[in-house]
């Protein structure tokens, strides 16, 4: 058993708004090791971008956020000077986005963003990193790779652009990638090929990978293990298998019956839904946040929701021990 | 490139009708080019938007468009919706063809529901405003027959009475795209375009409005042209799907059959990418090598050879036939009928 490259425990974030405090994350944890990737997957508001952008010390100023462990190679990132952050990401550690046209700058070549990624960490010349560059877009499948470096980014497609992100991201060979929604602004054809090659990457470059997104799809073909995200708390954990086979928690297995999968769902019959909107997380959130959309909600889940453990890594945190239904 | 459109229209023609009902919209070889700028000293060329479709839409049916980014599926629901005026071709409705003059025409009876709910409303209107916007520009009614079919639209898409004063940025993604749902029909539309209607939203709120989308085509006897990326949607809902390439209609058949046994090399590759929730598998190759092509400068012979597996020596040079099945059809050298 080898060391977790990344800890997290207990995180929580605070937003100050004008009406009171909304708590954004409440209490996460998880870890993830060297070669492993770990898909945190929930609705929009559910916390999941903000957790990522914690870990790597993006957050705003104005957003407080606490851990009772954030550890990142036995680094404690909660004690890191804003300046000793600067220096692990995009080195140790490093992200890629949803929006590939918004994360590259439209006024420097590729090129030159690709060789500022290595300079600004190692003590290289532009020679040697021009040559990585190279070597690195090749990696991703870019094809005339010397060529494209004097490229600007509104002159690639979303797919090569993405590509690009992806090959500044692997510049300095880091130890953990955090990927967020990397393929959603894509088509299909272009998501599985980048899809493809983050997995074949990070198997190749023994990296841990956490991979942000809503795509149940998604997360089924990639992760090893899932973290299901709502309104800022974790509600299950597991491996992939556990949470696609024997989901536990009404959330999960809401979300799963929601999406039509060809073979499974009927055309045209009507798919599940969950109903209601997500709680507003401002002030006091007491019990399980769930539970004005749950079907199986009592009295109980108002006040104490424990977290459950089935053996193993699979947690959920529910009143039932078992939901009514589940599969066992 | 004239002789390939040529060579579709005729095709499109050689089409004889099918039993049963006219269509209800018929496309007729419909070809859209614009002309760009590539750079400040060079000419404008051509692009190719549409090159030659032909499409028929029957009553009830929910035609799934897909196909790439770029592949002009925006473009050709633009021009149904008389946004747009093919550059050549014929736009027909119950069979008679709808001119440049009468697009009010086509707006009466072809209502789109857009993508992106957050930002194909109005801030500044009320809800009320809003779905009720249609009649005021089509002048039907008074001020008190709409306010009556609004409510009545409300009622249908499952909106409380109370969000009618209120504006869209009080309202979820959900309710956004219910009000954008209301506003399409409260026109009483035969036919609805649904551009990408639920990728914007989240997977329990995207089930939602395709189940309200469903249950409006049974109710009010809709008919869909669904266009949409997700292919696991499209073939939940479709009756009929139609797969574009650069401009083409490369493939259309009964959804059933065509998710059965896909034909056409690029929908099998449309389908392979499609990522089901199973844990046991990985994510697929596509096979689906090189880059979308560039629509200005298109490959020659079929716009597909250079992405293409199976590819054979002729695609490279002549365009591909127009190959009809007994429900659809599929242009592809492959399926090609042997040479006698």
């Amino acid at each position: 058993m080898s060391e977790p490259v990344l800890r997290v425990e207990n995180l929580t974030i605070d937003i100050p708004m004008s009406q009171g405090t909304l708590h954004a994350v409440r209490g996460i944890d998880f870890e993830l090791k060297r070669g492993e990737t770990l898909c945190i997957v929930g609705e929009s508001g559910s916390g999941k971008s903000l957790t990522s952008l914690a870990i790597m010390g993006l957050l705003s100023k104005k957003m407080r956020c606490n851990a009772a462990r954030l550890d990142f190679s036995g680094i404690d990132l909660r004690k890191q000077s804003p300046r000793a952050m600067r220096a692990l990401r995009g080195d140790r550690m490093a992200m890629i986005f949803q929006e590939p046209m918004t994360s590259l700058n439209p006024a420097y070549t590729i090129g030159d963003q690709l060789m500022e990624a290595l300079q600004l960490h190692r003590p290289v010349g532009r020679a040697e990193a021009r040559a990585r560059a190279i070597e690195l877009l090749g990696k991703v499948g870019i094809t005339a790779a010397e060529s494209r470096l004097s490229q600007y980014p509104h002159q690639l497609s979303g797919g090569l652009r993405q590509r690009v992100m992806i090959a500044m991201a692997l510049m300095c060979e880091p130890e953990l990638i955090i990927a967020d929604e990397p393929t959603t602004a894509l088509d299909v054809t272009i998501q599985a090929q980048i899809l493809r090659l983050l997995a074949d990457l990070q198997r190749e470059m023994n990296m841990a990978m956490i991979l942000v997104t809503h795509d149940l799809g998604v997360v089924a073909r990639i992760a090893d293990k899932v973290v299901v995200m709502y309104a800022g708390e974790v509600v299950e954990k597991g491996s992939v298998r556990e949470i696609f086979e024997t989901p536990r928690h009404p959330y999960t297995r809401g979300l799963l019956r929601c999406i039509p999968v060809p073979g499974k769902t009927k055309p045209g019959e009507h798919l599940g839904s969950i109903p209601g909107i997500v709680p507003s997380l401002i002030g006091e959130v007491e019990g399980c946040a769930f539970r004005s959309r749950c079907d199986v909600a009592e009295a109980a889940c108002a006040s104490n929701v424990p977290a459950r453990r089935t053996g193993g890594d699979h947690m959920y945190r529910c009143i039932h021990e078992v939901q009514p239904g589940a599969p066992s | 490139m004239s002789t390939t459109t040529t060579t579709q229209a005729a095709a499109a023609q050689a089409v004889a009708p099918e039993a049963g009902a006219a269509p209800v919209l018929e496309l007729a070889a419909v070809t859209k080019t614009y002309r760009v700028k590539q750079g400040m000293f060079s000419a404008a060329k051509p692009l190719h938007a549409l090159g030659g479709v032909s499409l028929r839409i029957h009553r009830k049916d929910v035609l799934g468009l897909v196909g790439e980014s770029g592949c002009g599926k925006s473009t050709l629901a633009k021009i149904l919706l008389g946004l747009e005026a093919p550059t050549s071709g014929q736009v027909l409705i119950d069979g008679r063809e709808v001119t440049a003059r009468e697009r009010t025409v086509l707006a009466r009876r072809i209502q789109p529901i857009f993508q992106d709910p957050y930002s194909s409303l109005n801030p500044r209107k009320c809800i009320e405003d809003i779905i009720a916007l249609p009649l005021v520009v089509h002048k039907i009614g008074d001020s008190a027959s709409r306010a009556k079919s609004v409510a009545r639209m409300l009622d249908l898409v499952g909106l409380p009475q109370r969000v009618l004063r209120g504006y869209p940025n009080q309202l979820s993604g959900g309710q956004r795209q219910r009000v954008a749902i209301a506003r399409a029909l409260v026109m009483n539309p035969e036919i609805v375009i649904c551009d990408e209607p639920t990728s914007a939203l989240d997977v329990s709120v995207q089930s939602q409005i395709l189940n309200l989308l469903g249950d409006l085509r049974e109710e009010l006897g809709l008919t869909y042209l669904f266009i949409s990326h997700n292919l696991a949607v499209v073939e939940h809902l479709a009756t009929r799907v139609a797969v574009m390439y650069l401009g083409r209609i490369v493939e259309e058949a009964p959804a059933a059959e065509l998710f059965a046994g896909p034909r056409h090399p690029y929908t099998k590759a449309l389908l392979d990418s499609v990522l089901t929730p199973d844990p046991n598998l990985s994510v697929p190759d596509t096979h689906l090598g090189a880059t979308y092509p560039n629509p200005i400068d298109p490959p020659s012979g079929c716009h597909f050879h250079p992405r293409c597996a199976s590819a054979l020596e002729i695609c490279k040079t002549a365009p591909p036939p127009h190959v009809r099945s007994a429900q659809g059809h599929v242009d592809c050298h492959l399926h090609a009928a042997p040479a006698h």
